[in-house]
């Protein structure tokens, strides 16, 4: 019992919010919060109904009163009749208060943002439609504005996902041949990490992403920069290291707007360089880590999608110096 | 612990027929099991109706004619196999032999004309899920039939053998007949969802 | 006096002892390698389930020790991502399939002839075939994960991973095919079970004398002979679709990716019960010895029982809360995975009924029991947590659902099963197991079990998913997670000094005598280890407690042939005497049909024509089978 009320404490130190970045114990957003008014009900009364069994059981084994056997009958079976109807109480209750959750979706009064999240093996293609057909295509990193509901559209390219922010909202599944949706909505400006949640193969483990919720201005601008064309190299080497990217096979699966890369198995790595992590959560995003990845990807994530590329030193460090640009 | 004799059973029959047989209840077991599996199968087919956005899917409606001899041909054997059990009852080995004979023929032709009522649904089972289930479907139950086939070719031989004078093999002609019924009456379910959900 | 046995000569006038000779030259398995390959006891054909469903446990132990060393800290080098995901399908599979559910059933085929007064299991040749069968399954499990062609798709196998297209290589064929001979065994064992409950019970046995772990038995059964049916169809297509380019599961050309979900767990949740109902019914068998008074509540026990089976067909769509089915459906499902709740709390309150008024001797099994409670109930009320639709969306694929499983599977199965085997080992051995190594590996095994799983839960809630082979630095988890891997070596201890115990035991354990619980079922009225024919004398049973009603002299009929193998066949509900019916001697066509099954199913890992001409030599096989052999069992 020490235990459960360890857990218990756990859970309100968790609620104040020490929790970090992907913790459902942390809610920064009304369906969250919610979910986690709701298990903090259930720990609370399936805790205390686990106590009274264990108390029950401690005073059988202690006491050694005898009973005649018509007694004992009887007391036993009112005994038992009552639990068995406290059950039925208690389980009913219980089935009320997670269908009221169920049922209170939270929506905002405001015209929901519509995002498309398509998931990959190992990866999460993010796609923000434009009014005009011009979607705006990046990965790995969702950017929403703060106060206003999201709402994910869910889609999955060859296995089953799952889409998974515990600070913001439940879990959904990607299904192929079928379409989801997960709504929800953030308090606060802050970055909350997400991960799949439904094995999806051997990089399960290995694809993570980001969702970054800012003020609309912010939000604003960050649209906008992502909307522009890649930047122009801005030296002789970031130059090279676009001329070696377009020799070499990385257009066919991935896509720079303003050049000729034009693949979409890939990320698109238009803006790469303004994202917090390369890889799917791998790695931090430095020029390095560029460089590392491209060297040799299937050490650092085996199995994944991204062939080797044989490339020379100087043409690597031109191209990382290039990606590195690309903000 | 001593024993205290309390009750003497030496005037008990030396085997049980009917629902006093072990066989019989396994059988029954068995037929639970597969029983199971058919309608499982049948809930897949439902299942797959109810995702698909037409049904069938890409393929012509499934044609009677093969489907409906097959069915005419097994409700036909039920009457031989009726004769088969009365005669097994009967303990009669003439005619449970003429009995076996007449069933090995009764379970062979529906299953020679299975292979047009294959061919009759139009669509191959790697075209596309409508193909995968019927062909599951009507490959389930031919493989019953087959089983069941088997073992009516293998209990004739038995009864033309020094073993067929013995009360338990009328008793396996018994479960045999049970069987027989089973096989026929879960292909009725199968027929209508077969050749009736397509035309609904 | 004439030594060879007249025809039909009758036990009535024999004495004890000439008595026990006649059966034995009749009942016995012969010595060396044709009897150990041809028998068909079931006491010889449990043991060898039982201790091979432990190596399984061992295997799968070892397994979960590298999975806990590899995650252990944060960015582990130990495993790669590959043999990982091998491991913990492995892990899984070989814990689902090729443990806990042989483990119960070969514990049933021990124990149920003997609880019900019988001479030999029904259809023992098919008894024989089934261990054969479940022995290649996990032959082939294992075998394929050590040559690197272990499944990588977890133990649900989820398509599209497990489809022709991303399951490429040969592994979820392999498992796939590993389904089909675990559950035809299984299958053929409940079929067993369930014709031996209904039909070979002692006389005046009646449903009501029934002792509860049989009646958990039957149920289990039932259970399994509806549930399996649905993982046989699965698999099936799976290898179809692999294999002959079938549709079932490809949306691209209508079929479905959840049909696979469904049909699995339309499976998959009554697995549970099939593990947990026996362990349930262990339960009920021990309490009485330990507390010395029947369990409380015969008929509630007997209805909980059932519901809880009936029940366990309603809830398969729990496990899929997060694949977007339509709310009303799912608001329906959380209700009815609540309700299952009520039939587990009928049993938990009557047990306690039954301590309140009873007088606790705390033997090993005992502690095993009250361990049960401790953590089973945790477990119940994790799964009501988990029912909840909304809970679920937070809970679901976490580490929390993890522990929850553990709590259930090993509180709620596998400690009742190591009491059971406290409690039995007596009976199975002759020798009673070390009751002060015993005291430490319960409490070992509870302390440690709780440190493993129990900051499970908490890992869940912060964000950590199953299934993953490592986690970054930057996450929060690495302090819970050593903590974790340091008492799961606690816990392989527990294990490991367990099997120690019980193989020393086997062989210089204290001699146990017939009864040395004082227990009140029939296996306790026959010797430790039992004579090969079980009961020289077919009990007559008067009382749901036999032995505590006898006094010292146990009623027993007569009149039974004893050279031949004969057993005894009662009506169903009142078990009046029907026949007097034979039982099969020993025989290789088992080992045959098995041998001839196995080249057909391995064949068809390769190509599909393997079905068509392996059909032969299983043909062949249970031709032989079947075919009368011409011995006085088949007199009539």
């Amino acid at each position: 019992m020490r235990r459960r009320i360890l857990l218990v404490s756990a859970a309100l130190t968790a609620c104040s919010g020490c929790s970090g970045w992907q913790s459902a114990l942390d809610p920064q957003g009304p369906a969250a919060a919610s979910l986690d008014r709701l298990l903090l009900g259930f720990v609370l009364v399936l805790g205390g109904i686990w106590l009274c069994v264990m108390l029950v059981l401690a005073a059988g084994l202690w006491r050694r009163a005898a009973a005649t056997p018509g007694t004992a009958r009887r007391r036993s079976a009112w005994a038992v009749g009552g639990a068995c109807a406290a059950t039925v109480l208690v389980v009913s209750g219980l089935t009320l208060a997670s269908y009221l959750a169920s049922r209170a979706a939270p929506l905002g009064q405001d015209e929901p943002l519509v995002i498309r999240v398509r998931g990959l093996q190992w990866w999460w293609e993010v796609v923000y439609p434009g009014a005009d057909g011009q979607d705006l295509v990046t990965a790995n990193e969702i950017h929403i504005p703060v106060g206003r509901p999201v709402r994910i559209e869910l889609s999955a390219a060859d296995v089953i996902h799952s889409f998974w922010v515990p600070n913001l909202a439940g879990k959904q599944d990607m299904i192929p041949g079928r379409d989801n949706v997960l709504t929800f909505t953030a308090w606060e400006a802050g970055t909350y990490r997400g991960q799949c949640a439904e094995f999806c193969g051997m990089q399960h483990a290995r694809m993570a992403f980001l969702i970054v919720a800012e003020s609309q201005e912010s939000f604003d601008r960050w649209r906008a920069a992502q909307e522009a064309e890649a930047a122009a190299p801005a030296g002789e080497e970031e130059a090279r290291g676009r001329q070696v990217f377009e020799q070499k096979p990385c257009g066919a699966c991935h896509t720079i707007r303003g050049t000729e890369a034009r693949g979409t198995t890939g990320p698109d790595l238009t803006h790469i360089a303004s994202r917090q992590y390369l890889a799917a959560g791998v790695l931090p995003m430095t020029r390095g880590a560029l460089a590392a990845w491209t060297a040799d990807p299937q050490t650092i994530k085996p199995g994944n999608n991204m062939p080797l590329v044989p490339l020379t030193a100087a043409e690597l460090q031109a191209v990382s110096a290039w990606l590195a640009s690309l903000r | 612990m001593r024993h205290r004799k309390a009750l003497d059973l030496s005037a008990l029959p030396m085997n049980g027929t009917g629902s006093a047989s072990l066989t019989w209840w396994g059988t029954l077991a068995f037929m639970l099991i597969e029983g199971t599996g058919f309608a499982v199968v049948i809930g897949t087919y439902l299942y797959l109706v109810s995702v698909a956005p037409e049904w069938p899917l890409r393929a012509p409606l499934p044609e009677w004619g093969p489907g409906s001899g097959v069915t005419l041909l097994l409700l036909l054997s039920l009457v031989p196999n009726m004769l088969l059990s009365r005669w097994a009852a009967a303990r009669d080995l003439r005619k449970v032999r003429l009995g076996l004979l007449l069933m090995a023929c009764f379970g062979t032709a529906p299953l020679v004309l299975r292979a047009w009522e294959f061919a009759a649904f139009g669509v191959s089972w790697d075209s596309n899920a409508y193909g995968s289930v019927v062909w599951l479907l009507l490959g389930l139950h031919t493989t019953h039939i087959i089983t069941d086939l088997g073992e009516t070719y293998v209990l004739a031989a038995l009864m033309f053998t020094r073993h067929a004078d013995n009360p338990r093999r009328f008793g396996d002609v018994e479960d045999g007949v049970l069987y027989w019924n089973f096989v026929v009456l879960t292909w009725l379910p199968i027929y209508a969802c077969l050749y009736g959900i397509p035309r609904l | 006096m004439n030594t060879m046995p007249q025809p039909d000569q009758r036990d009535a006038s024999l004495e004890d002892a000439r008595l026990d000779i006649m059966l034995r030259q009749v009942w016995d398995t012969p010595r060396g390698l044709w009897g150990a390959l041809a028998t068909v006891d079931h006491k010889v054909i449990a043991r060898r389930y039982i201790i091979t469903a432990f190596v399984f446990l061992a295997f799968g132990g070892v397994l979960a020790l590298l999975m806990r060393w590899q995650l252990a800290r944060p960015e582990g080098q130990l495993l790669g991502p590959d043999v990982y995901n091998q491991a913990f399908t492995v892990h899984g599979t070989s814990m689902m399939f090729l443990f806990a559910v042989p483990v119960m059933e070969a514990m049933a085929v021990y124990l149920v002839p003997l609880m019900v007064g019988t001479r030999n299991i029904a259809f023992p040749r098919l008894n024989a075939f089934s261990y054969w069968m479940y022995l290649v399954g996990g032959i082939l499990l294992w075998g394929a994960f050590i040559v690197d062609l272990g499944p990588d798709i977890g133990w649900f196998a989820y398509v599209p991973l497990a489809g022709p297209q991303y399951g490429i290589g040969k592994r979820v064929d392999i498992w796939a095919q590993m389904i089909t001979f675990t559950e035809i065994s299984a299958l053929a064992v409940a079929v067993e079970i369930v014709v031996t409950v209904l039909k070979q019970r002692a006389p005046g046995m009646s449903l009501d004398r029934i002792p509860l772990f049989v009646w958990a038995m039957l149920v289990t059964s039932f259970i399994v002979i509806l549930a399996m049916p649905a993982v046989m169809v699965a698999s099936t297509s799976l290898i179809l679709d692999r294999l002959v380019g079938t549709h079932f599961f490809n949306p691209a050309e209508g079929g479905d990716v959840l049909l696979w979900q469904h049909l699995f767990w339309f499976f998959g949740h009554p697995e549970v019960y099939i593990i947990f109902l026996p362990a349930v019914g262990m339960i009920s068998a021990m309490l009485p010895a330990f507390v010395r008074r029947p369990v409380f509540g015969y008929i509630p026990m007997v209805l909980a029982l059932v519901g809880t089976g009936i029940l366990s067909f309603g809830l398969w769509v729990h496990h899929m809360f997060t694949t977007g089915l339509p709310r009303l459906g799912e608001s329906f499902f959380t209700a009815s995975s609540m309700a299952i709740a009520v039939p587990s709390g009928i049993q938990i309150f009557c047990w306690l009924a039954t301590i309140w008024y009873g007088r606790p001797v705390y033997r090993v099994p005992f502690l095993f029991i009250l361990a049960f409670f401790f953590t089973f109930i945790i477990g119940g009320m994790t799964g009501v947590m988990v029912a909840s639709v909304p809970l679920d969306t937070q809970l679901h694929d976490s580490y929390f659902v993890v522990a929850h499983f553990h709590y259930v599977l090993v509180g709620g199965a596998v400690f009742p099963l190591l009491g059971a085997v406290y409690y039995w080992f007596p009976k199975f051995t002759g020798r009673m197991m070390s009751e002060r190594i015993g005291r430490w590996v319960a409490g070992l095994l509870f302390v440690a079990f709780n440190f493993t799983f129990f900051p499970m839960h908490l890992l869940g809630l912060l964000g950590m998913p199953r299934r993953v082979y490592t986690y970054q630095t930057e996450m929060a988890w690495g302090g819970l997670n050593l903590f974790v891997s340091v008492s799961a070596v606690m816990l392989a201890a527990g294990f490991l000094l367990f099997f120690l115990d019980a193989i020393r035991s086997a062989r210089h354990g204290e001699p146990a005598g017939d009864n040395p619980w004082g227990a009140a079922t029939l296996e306790w009225a026959t010797s430790s280890p039992p004579p090969s024919y079980n009961f020289a004398r077919i009990p007559l049973v008067q009382s749901a407690d036999p032995l505590w009603d006898a006094g010292d002299e146990l009623p027993v009929t007569s009149g039974l042939r004893v050279d031949r193998r004969e057993l005894l066949v009662t009506t169903v509900g009142g078990a009046l005497p029907e026949a007097r019916e034979s039982s099969p001697r020993c025989s290789l066509w088992p080992l045959w049909s098995a041998i001839a099954t196995t080249a057909l199913l391995m064949g068809s890992i390769v190509t599909p024509w393997a079905v068509v001409w392996g059909s032969v030599p299983v043909a062949i096989a249970l031709i032989g089978w079947f075919w009368p052999g011409g011995s006085k069992e088949d007199e009539s």
